[in-house]
């Protein structure tokens, strides 16, 4: 019985659903108790990281697992805030249909900007949604009558049932919507779009001889994503209750892109590390540059400093990102062919095959000067 | 591969991952701080007063801003220095949010939540605290003296937020009094910031210019300020503007009288306070005379651009040495931020910083001994009108108004006027054109301020 | 008609710099494959050394070479240093190596120099040339950015095309394995491409500073519209960065001009999408044959 054989054996499909869930319910029922039990400020921390967690999943699985990259993740995710909070200025839905329509705006968005995409790669995609991450924070400036202006949409914070702080019941919103797109998301790397995804991304030409749409799985790569960045905007609007359009810079963006990486290209506990780190560096940064007692302006810039010192560190020593470190120290290796245990990144060899047969192909384009 | 190897392997991992996760976050939950305990008034005790703000200390707005909340240090440091209020020391933590709402949600409950801080003083931005406004007000924390014009400050939805600058409408309203009157016949142009502040402006300039005067309007996105306006400067010359009203940050003056000059269009400047503070922008046209080197010409290259102009004030500029609040304001920046001092001296900023503490420092006194949060609200409405300020005008408020300043006076920027004088240069001066007047945001009309002139308090004047 | 003038003058200043920029990125790119984030701040930095030797009272030439000397070092040391040790991993690391980057020097430069105002003297005269009885929106400095980038185009071409050292160049870029075998020492090539670009970078920083608000982030958007010129133009061509800026530095001010402000990031993105779904490698990159 040949390997093959004996992954089909395996009724691929329903397992991951009969692992992913047990292990997220677990989590969902720790995650509640730790909420009930920290102070409203930790709580409130805990509810950003897990949005976060949304939207850098999103971001995984579009660059990690497709290839695609995206600098834009910001502007999807102001979609989805802005959605979320015009329909709960405007409408009298139920918080959480109301967070399913800004996803669903945010995916249409991610349909509008996946489509064009599937024509670049690299770098050009990067550049364009890069002037997408620019472009649309601008889009609601030049529109202030709807979209707030300078003060921004504020909505009314949900009241909080029973005996829970409004912090705790936000947090637990937050990581109940984080739970849910991680086991949704695992299964759907698990399944065979997922596969799809990974044959698009590690050598196109021979996906499509496979037999895979290559457009159509790239755009459902976009699509997902964007949704998914923009249920996290939405989550974070939920939570704050207020949408700005300086909250979207284009920093936001990057910041996404360095989180996902330093997490681990491709995996979604790595994402976790990623929303911590977002959430907890800039203020692990300034409490350190604040124990050299500098005075403040030079302070708040020495905090930016060992940010970005942090990234590069980081990226030098764990060039697979928190989760890749871990696995390696876990005595893991990256798989290449195979049943992969997370789906990850390519591996060095499989790199280097592809630096060749794109150097091959770039011989029509260096010619010139 | 043996089918139970791998399963094993797929189930342990994943699962394993995010059960060790959740107990590591468990027992990092357990190291982490405990809430202080709820203190009668959060961020009072007998001997201290704990405050908090949220400014911009890095990122491109912050230039200018970041010298204010110091400059509020220095004079609760005089304030410690002798005593404290009620024996009790003010502590000011100001952290960064970089002007991005996002940071100020997260910071502002951190000063809240964690810090149990009193009261949100002296905080910048109006998208910035727009943003925490209704969380605070839900918390029943004071938002005091927001650093922002922004009409939306006085709102009876928010009786915890209050304002203290003028609002920007009342400075378009003052201006374009000024411009009716002496400039009648010529064509308006406006450039003007493409949100709030600028808007605002624009929309007390138009309660008093006649909109046929206007010949132009143009806007910028300070988000994406790259750099010269030169295709707004050209709409307006191409329009034939002779008065340009400019409501822009000083980063955006600079960068709007640099590409006009290039082009040799020279109207007659009308520029609101906001963006025309003589050692902030002076430093950035000094740039346009210079020729490849050297830093000598600076003062005089930049009073030449900056000569003429018309702009705003509220409080005496630094630049007049005479006057007894500007002298004071001096002493204790020097005496109490020396290092504040040695770098940008007194100007617009520090002494918008020393004002606005001082105002504090005053509703502390008026809410008395048995200092809550509710004690110093009513405080400031009921005695916020006979604060002692350095601005030309009493503060307004009231139970129904939560705006401060409401007047200003014209002035008018002259090399023959006494000059500011900093550490960074010698800047240009200006005389007043107008006496004080005084006006609502609303439609309602202005009126000269016809009240005494206030002086700073003996204690305060005899330091140093 | 002359304000169309104005906008088409500005547009050009504007997209000399752009070019400037892009010309530092497509080096970089051609090189190594990476996106360099940093190169903007990079420039932004070096500008800012230049700003303390004037204020010491060095000369404005001298400073402007020296300037344009610790550039080269600094983008020579960053490939050597930091970028090198990732090669051969994923690709997107010496990106967020160079993101980090970014973020470092924007804080040193706060750090060092604080947020107070000030201004970069221009290398010439910034006041507009008359043309007959009017004046336009070009001056001598401007006349300056368009003969000093051209150079440096020029220069790059020259590099590339006519000497031995372009040609080891290109070929550490193409394959840098069968350029081993040949005995080209591509270690050092590649650390030259990121100081040439460096180079690149601290010229765009020099030119820009007079006119913008000079300080840690006045780089910013140049870098955003730099590398939309690089795209646009074909990451591989220094004639496409080139040409890549112009047509940015145009279309950016007409849309600001005759639409409004703030419409600009809309109007390049509708610029690049344009370009790229024509030309999805760039304008100047000739199409890769389909191998199956």
């Amino acid at each position: 019985m040949t390997t093959v054989d004996r992954v089909h054996s395996l009724r691929l499909p329903r397992q991951p659903l009969l692992r992913h869930l047990p292990a997220a319910l677990v989590a969902g029922v720790v995650l509640y108790e730790v909420t009930l039990r920290l102070n409203s400020y930790n709580d409130y921390q805990v509810g950003e990281i897990a949005s976060y967690v949304v939207v850098l999943i999103g971001l995984s699985l579009l660059t990690g697992s497709n290839g695609q990259i995206s600098l834009g993740h910001g502007a999807f995710m102001a979609v989805g805030a802005y959605t979320m909070a015009l329909l709960m200025n405007h409408t009298q839905g139920n918080f959480i249909l109301e967070l399913a329509a800004a996803t669903g705006v945010a995916a249409v968005a991610g349909l509008v900007i996946g489509l064009p995409a599937t024509r670049l790669k690299g770098p050009y995609l990067a550049g364009m949604t890069l002037l997408f991450a620019l472009a649309v924070p601008s889009i609601a400036d030049k529109w202030p009558n709807t979209f707030g202006g300078d003060q921004g949409l504020t909505t009314t914070v949900p009241t909080a049932p029973g005996s829970l702080t409004a912090e705790q019941w936000l947090a637990q919103i937050q990581i109940l919507g984080a739970l849910i797109v991680m086991v949704l998301v695992a299964n759907l790397l698990w399944s065979r779009y997922g596969r799809a995804f990974r044959a698009v991304r590690d050598d196109e030409i021979a996906a499509s001889l496979a037999g895979i749409h290559i457009v159509r799985t790239k755009v459902t790569a976009f699509t997902i994503s964007a949704g998914c960045a923009g249920l996290g905007g939405a989550l974070l609007a939920l939570s704050t209750g207020v949408v700005n359009t300086g909250e979207f810079p284009l920093t936001l963006s990057i910041q996404l892109l360095a989180a996902m990486v330093l997490g681990g290209t491709g995996t979604l506990i790595g994402m976790v590390w990623g929303g911590i780190l977002l959430v907890y560096l800039p203020e692990w940064s300034t409490s350190l540059s604040n124990d050299f007692n500098l005075g403040s302006g030079a302070s708040a810039y020495l905090a930016t400093i060992i940010f970005g010192v942090v990234l590069i560190v980081a990226m030098l020593a764990a060039p697979n990102g928190i989760q890749g470190g871990l696995r390696w120290l876990w005595g893991h290796r990256p798989r290449l062919g195979g049943v992969p245990d997370v789906p990850s990144e390519v591996s060095k060899e499989d790199q280097s095959n592809a630096t060749e047969r794109k150097g091959r192909n770039d011989a029509k384009t260096s010619v010139e000067a | 591969m043996p089918r139970r190897a791998w399963k094993r392997k797929g189930w342990g991992l994943w699962a394993r991952a995010l059960v060790a996760g959740c107990l590591g976050l468990m027992l990092g939950v357990t190291l982490l701080p405990a809430t202080a305990s709820a203190e009668s008034t959060p961020g009072v005790t007998s001997t201290s007063i704990t405050i908090g703000a949220t400014v911009p200390l890095t990122g491109p707005a912050a230039p200018g801003y970041d010298e204010i909340a110091p400059a509020m240090n220095a004079l609760f440091s005089w304030v410690n220095a002798h005593g404290g209020v009620d024996g009790r020391k003010i502590h000011y933590t100001y952290l960064d949010d970089g002007y991005n709402p996002a940071n100020t949600a997260t910071l502002t409950r951190k000063l809240v939540l964690q810090d149990n801080i009193f009261a949100d003083v002296g905080s910048l931005g109006t998208p910035t605290q727009s943003a925490v406004q209704g969380f605070l007000n839900a918390q029943k924390v004071p938002q005091l003296f927001i650093e922002s014009g922004c009409n939306c400050w006085s709102n009876s939805k928010f009786p915890y937020s209050l304002g203290w600058q003028p609002p920007y409408t009342v400075d378009g309203k003052i201006l374009g009094a000024y411009i009716k009157a002496n400039f009648a016949g010529k064509k308006i142009g406006y450039l003007s910031q493409d949100d709030e502040f600028g808007q605002d402006v624009v929309k007390g300039l138009d309660m008093e210019i006649p909109s046929s005067a206007v010949v132009s309007r143009q806007t910028y996105d300070a988000a994406t300020l790259a750099g010269p306006l030169s295709n707004q400067m050209a709409a307006l010359k191409a329009a034939g503007a002779q008065v340009v009203v400019l409501a822009t940050i000083p980063a955006a003056t600079a960068l709007a009288m640099l590409p006009a000059a290039v082009i040799g269009y020279a109207p007659q400047y009308v520029v609101d306070n906001v963006g025309a503070d003589t050692p902030t922008v002076g430093p950035l046209l000094a740039s346009f005379t210079q020729k490849g080197g050297g830093t000598a010409a600076q003062a005089a290259a930049a009073g030449g651009l900056l000569n003429g102009v018309i702009t705003d004030a509220y409080f005496a500029p630094e630049s007049d040495t005479s006057n007894s609040w500007v002298q004071t304001e001096k002493k204790i920046l020097q005496q109490y931020a020396p290092s504040l001092y040695a770098k940008s001296g007194l100007d617009g900023n520090t002494q918008y910083g020393i004002a606005l503490a001082y105002t504090f420092v005053q509703a502390l006194q008026k809410a008395g001994k048995n200092l809550t949060r509710q004690s110093l609200l009513d405080a400031i409405n009921k005695d916020g009108k006979s604060f002692v300020t350095p601005g030309f005008v009493p503060l307004s408020y009231s139970s129904s108004v939560h705006f401060g300043f409401e007047g200003e006076e014209v002035i008018k920027l002259e090399s023959s006027a006494p000059p500011a004088v900093t550490p960074t240069g010698t800047w240009i001066g200006g005389v007043a054109v107008t006496p004080v007047e005084q006006t609502s945001p609303g439609a309602g009309p202005i009126h000269k301020y016809t009240g005494p002139t206030s002086v700073p308090p003996k204690n305060l004047a005899a330091t140093g | 008609m002359s304000l169309f003038l104005d906008y088409t003058l500005d547009g050009i200043a504007n997209g000399m710099v752009y070019a400037t920029l892009a010309l530092a990125l497509v080096l970089i790119y051609r090189a190594t494959r990476i996106i360099n984030f940093a190169q903007g701040a990079a420039g932004m930095l070096t500008t800012f050394i230049a700003f303390s030797l004037l204020s010491r009272g060095i000369g404005y030439w001298w400073a402007f070479v020296l300037v344009l000397i610790i550039g080269f070092a600094l983008g020579a040391v960053t490939e050597r240093v930091l970028i090198r040790p990732l090669h051969g991993k994923s690709e997107l690391n010496p990106v967020i190596v160079t993101i980090g980057l970014l973020v470092v020097f924007e804080g040193l430069a706060g750090a060092i120099y604080g947020n107070a105002s000030r201004g970069f003297p221009a290398a010439f005269s910034q006041r507009g040339l008359t043309v007959g009885s009017t004046t336009i929106a070009f001056s001598h400095f401007d006349l300056f950015i368009l003969i000093a980038v051209l150079a440096l185009m020029a220069g790059t071409l020259v590099l590339f095309r006519y000497t031995a050292l372009g040609l080891r160049m290109r070929a550490s870029a193409f394959h840098r394995e069968i350029a081993r075998l040949l005995g080209v020492r591509v270690g050092i090539l590649l650390t030259l491409g990121w100081g040439l670009a460096g180079i690149a970078g601290s010229l765009a920083g020099l030119l820009v500073a007079p006119t913008s608000a000079f300080g840690p982030y006045y780089m910013d958007l140049i870098l955003v519209y730099g590398f939309t010129a690089a795209v646009i133009g074909g990451l591989e061509s220094p004639v496409g960065a080139l040409v890549g800026g112009l047509i940015s530095g145009l279309c950016i001010s007409y849309v600001g001009g005759y639409l409004g402000s703030g419409l600009e990031p809309l109007g390049a993105l509708a610029l690049l999408m344009v370009a790229l779904m024509a030309r999805p490698e760039g304008i100047f990159a000739r199409p890769a044959a389909r191998r199956v």
